[in-house]
């Protein structure tokens, strides 16, 4: 992330998760899109209030999966018939029916690494710095009890005067600056 | 009403269900992130800790004493030879896979079937079942004999040119189990990061910070990143339901695929699957019994868990009855002649003992006792009952491994068997390291997933403007 100077956004600090997502929805509704939500456990109607809906996650363990699984049984023909053929009591080299089960364990595995690291990497995990947490109020309550709102000063719409007034509307406990 | 029959004032007890309650009244977001978070950021560990520490410390410097001597002196040191040369290690191996299974049967397949009570166990489920793979894990690689040449298991490019047989079970096992600690453990410190970030958040000092704050990625908790988060989860779960139902089918294989009578039957996948799950479970329970106590999680981990887990044991219990029931027609209905003296050597032979001792342990007490709520919900007895089936089950095992070994095809190469020191010390040394490593878990992170609890909260369901200014 390139170093950036001044204001990241306005951070409001609501107390339960339905102020937040009427919060979050009605901002939507009048055009903000460089906003984000930050809550103590997954609160799906504040993904979709901002207009999150679909992820890649899925095809990316879809794609591992069958890669791993692919690249398994290949490994497994490669090696029982041209790189160490072994006679073991009369059977085919190529017996596939046996691969079937250490490449089903690779789809499995490779599935679900793409899946546990491919939703961090989508996430941009790890990056232990991010603005908010500059925020004084932040990580006492984010991970905690609070449910946050942040309109982003990278929104054409933003302004710091207007924008806090209009974050003050949705009654919540507090708009703090949050500065890079 | 099932409510009167026990405490009709029991505020544990909802009224509206008659069931237990998965979380007792009056909790807060805050209240249980404290209570959860306390336990970790406390800077005063608990004596009753040291004391359980050192005591397993103990067991698992046994451990290293056996496996020191075992290295310097080879495999000899055990009871193993002809016919018995699978002993001690595949039966350990086997029971400390089978308790790993009910972990991820707890956070994977009861995720899927949206059952919210496993929540409050779900991860200390999860840390058993990477825990007891690590000491499953162990036993194979030291019994090959050579265990610093346990990488020739794997398909890789060295210079003898020497590549594995993947006609063999034995080698599916090995992709079997690899991918299933690997799948453990990613699901299970994926499922962390969040809580880590409370810790992060949470923690007064400087090097708690440091560590919780590198280790949670920098988890902030955006609804972004929690939808992905949530898929992932979903998705680990769909993919670990397949893979812990694979991995005891392919350990069973090990013995089915075999010729030997008692080995060589179709039942044994389910019936292991199934073994497996009953006696993890217990463990489950054995773990979990003394943490509520110890920590005061009683609130968290109610009667409603010990009751359920107490039914899942009733049910699977009953599948690996049927087992039992199956190798017993089948070793008549066969008209086998091989078939039929070993179900009447593992009966009634020189170690026909043991067979009595795996049905008294797994049928004779669980499937009779376990049909009672008042007896599911009485925390004594469940503790009992758990280390009860967790004997059984190790037994199963012994009579598996060793009652069709010591005698097979022909009486001129019948033996038999006796564990030496060396075996019950390897044994034990698990037992100990197994403590160790779970021990360490609960004292630095969090042992109940604190995200997944706060959705079990009143306060989490999202309300219309007007019904909330009515509360």
């Amino acid at each position: 992330m390139p170093a950036r100077e001044g204001t990241y956004g306005l951070l409001a600090e609501f107390d339960t998760p339905g102020d937040l997502v009427r919060a979050a929805r009605q901002a939507h509704d009048d055009g903000w899109r460089r906003m984000d939500c930050y809550t103590p456990y997954p609160v799906e109607e504040a993904a979709e209030a901002i207009g999150f809906h679909r992820n890649k996650v899925p095809l990316l363990t879809l794609i591992g999966g069958l890669m791993g699984g692919a690249a398994m049984f290949a490994l497994e023909t490669w090696i029982s018939t041209l790189a160490y053929p072994l006679n073991i009591a009369g059977r085919p080299t190529y017996s596939w029916p046996a691969f079937v089960v250490p490449a089903y364990e690779w789809t499995i595995l490779w599935a679900g690494l793409s899946a546990g690291f491919g939703m961090l990497a989508l996430n941009g995990l790890p990056s232990l710095y991010h603005p908010v947490f500059n925020a004084p109020n932040f990580r006492d309550g984010a991970t905690t009890d609070k449910f946050f709102l942040c309109l982003e000063a990278l929104d054409p719409k933003f302004d710091l005067a207007e924008t806090k007034a209009y974050l003050q509307k949705f009654g919540p406990t507090s708009v703090v600056e949050v500065d890079y | 009403m099932a409510t009167k029959e026990i405490k009709p004032n029991d505020p544990m007890i909802d009224p509206a269900t008659g069931e237990y309650r998965v979380i007792a009244q009056g909790e807060t977001f805050r209240s249980i992130t404290e209570k959860i978070a306390r336990i970790v950021l406390t800077p005063h560990t608990p004596m009753g800790w040291f004391g359980l520490f050192t005591i397993a410390g103990g067991g698992a410097t046994m451990l290293l004493v056996a496996l020191t001597w075992l290295f310097l002196k080879g495999v000899g040191i055990w009871a193993i030879t002809q016919p018995v040369a699978w002993g001690f290690a595949i039966i350990n191996f086997v029971w400390w896979i089978g308790i790993g299974h009910a972990g991820t049967l707890i956070s994977a397949i009861l995720l899927l079937f949206k059952q919210g009570w496993r929540n409050a166990i779900s991860r200390f489920a999860e840390a058993m079942t990477i825990f007891a793979v690590c000491c499953a894990g162990l036993f194979p690689l030291i019994h090959v004999g050579r265990p610093w040449l346990g990488y020739w298991l794997f398909p890789l490019p060295f210079t003898m040119t020497v590549w594995p047989q993947f006609r063999s079970p034995l080698m599916w096992d090995v992709f079997a189990v690899s991918t299933y600690a690997t799948i453990s453990v990613v699901f299970w410190y994926i499922g962390m990061v969040p809580d880590l970030g409370t810790l992060r958040d949470k923690s007064q000092s400087k090097i708690a910070q440091y560590f919780y704050g590198i280790i949670s990625v920098g988890w902030r908790g955006s609804v972004r990143h929690w939808m992905r988060y949530e898929t992932a989860s979903l998705l680990l779960a769909g993919l670990a339901t397949p893979l812990v139902l694979s991995v005891h089918t392919v350990i069973s294989f090990d013995f089915a695929v075999a010729v030997l009578p008692g080995w060589h039957t179709t039942i044994f996948p389910p019936y292991f699957v199934a073994g497996a799950i009953y006696s993890g479970f217990a463990m489950v329970l054995t773990l979990a019994i003394p943490l509520r106590k110890f920590y005061h999680l009683e609130a968290l981990v109610t009667e409603r868990h010990i009751d359920n887990m107490g039914k899942v044991m009733l049910a699977t219990g009953f599948i690996v009855a049927y087992g039992y029931g199956m190798e017993a027609f089948m070793a008549w209905y066969s008209a086998n002649h091989w078939e039929a003296f070993t179900f009447w050597n593992r009966a009634f032979g020189p170690m026909g003992w043991s067979y009595w001792v795996l049905i008294t342990c797994n049928l004779a007490i669980p499937l009779t006792t376990l049909w009672s709520r008042k007896l599911r919900t009485n925390i004594s007895f469940m503790f009992l009952m758990s280390i009860i089936v967790n004997t059984g089950m190790w037994f199963e095992r012994f009579v598996i491994v060793v009652t069709s070994l010591t005698r097979d095809f022909l009486p001129s190469s019948w033996g038999t068997y006796r564990a030496t020191k060396w075996d019950y010390m390897t044994f034990v040394g698990t037992l100990g390291f197994f403590t160790f490593l779970f021990l360490l878990f609960v004292r630095f992170l969090p042992m109940i997933p604190m995200n997944e609890i706060r959705m079990l909260l009143p306060g989490a369901k999202i309300k219309p403007k007007v019904a909330e200014a009515a509360d």
